[in-house]
């Protein structure tokens, strides 16, 4: 399951959907809202997201195929919410189901760190004092 | 011919739209309309080197020329997880 979700999501149902009975791994990535922001003293109290959900999904599944063939056999769930995530909140869910998990773990690591870099998401720190930044991340 | 542009997070703050269908000369590229856009909104050259953009859906450079119906999208750094 790829996709982009205005709705909270739901880690045990992307887990539901990738777990077999040849997988001895599962691992299961949850990026989450956290008050501190790298960039500014401010206390963060929600992300606010946007995509290009045309492009995005494109590209998660074209990260999802580059992370089977390298890591595979896997099954692969990733799924990235927009508007807005309150403090807790995921705002991404990657779940990798394997055989083994040491391709579990590499897998998940690879895809969120690819998602990371390359698909067609933006992010907006709101601070408590009322405030916004928009964030990108890190080449 | 007709282009429908995109725009996304700050950049769609400095156009103004997040999405809008322009009009443009034939013989327009990806880089003639980003200058159109450009002279309207003050702050919007400083953003063009880490601006990529999009031609239906794929990433196009500048230079790439436009056809009627194109959806062209301003895509500024991306922030996902």
């Amino acid at each position: 399951m790829i996709g982009i979700s205005p709705e909270a999501l739901d880690p045990d149902a992307l887990v539901r959907a990738v777990r077999g009975d040849e997988h001895g791994a599962v691992v299961t990535f949850l990026g989450t809202t956290r008050r501190t922001s790298p960039g500014d003293p401010r206390p963060v109290e929600a992300l606010e997201y946007e995509a290009y959900p045309e492009m995005a999904v494109a590209e998660m599944e074209r990260i999802a195929a580059e992370t089977r063939e390298r890591f595979g056999p896997l099954e692969i769930a990733m799924v990235h919410r927009t508007g807005r995530v309150v403090l807790g909140e995921p705002s991404v869910v990657v779940v990798v189901a394997a055989p083994h998990r040491g391709p579990a773990f590499e897998a998940c690591r690879f895809a969120i760190d690819a998602l990371k870099a390359r698909v067609a998401v933006w992010k907006r720190e709101v601070y408590a004092d009322g405030g916004a930044a928009w964030i990108a991340n890190q080449p | 011919m007709r282009v429908r542009v995109l725009a996304f997070a700050r950049l769609r703050e400095l156009v103004g739209f997040g999405a809008r269908d322009l009009e443009l000369a034939d013989g327009a590229t990806i880089a003639s309309l980003w200058d159109g856009l450009a002279r309207e909104a003050a702050e919007l050259p400083a953003h063009r080197a880490s601006t990529r953009f999009a031609r239906n859906g794929t990433l196009a450079d500048a230079a790439t020329a436009l056809t009627d119906g194109d959806e062209v999208a301003l895509l500024p750094p991306v922030g996902g997880g």
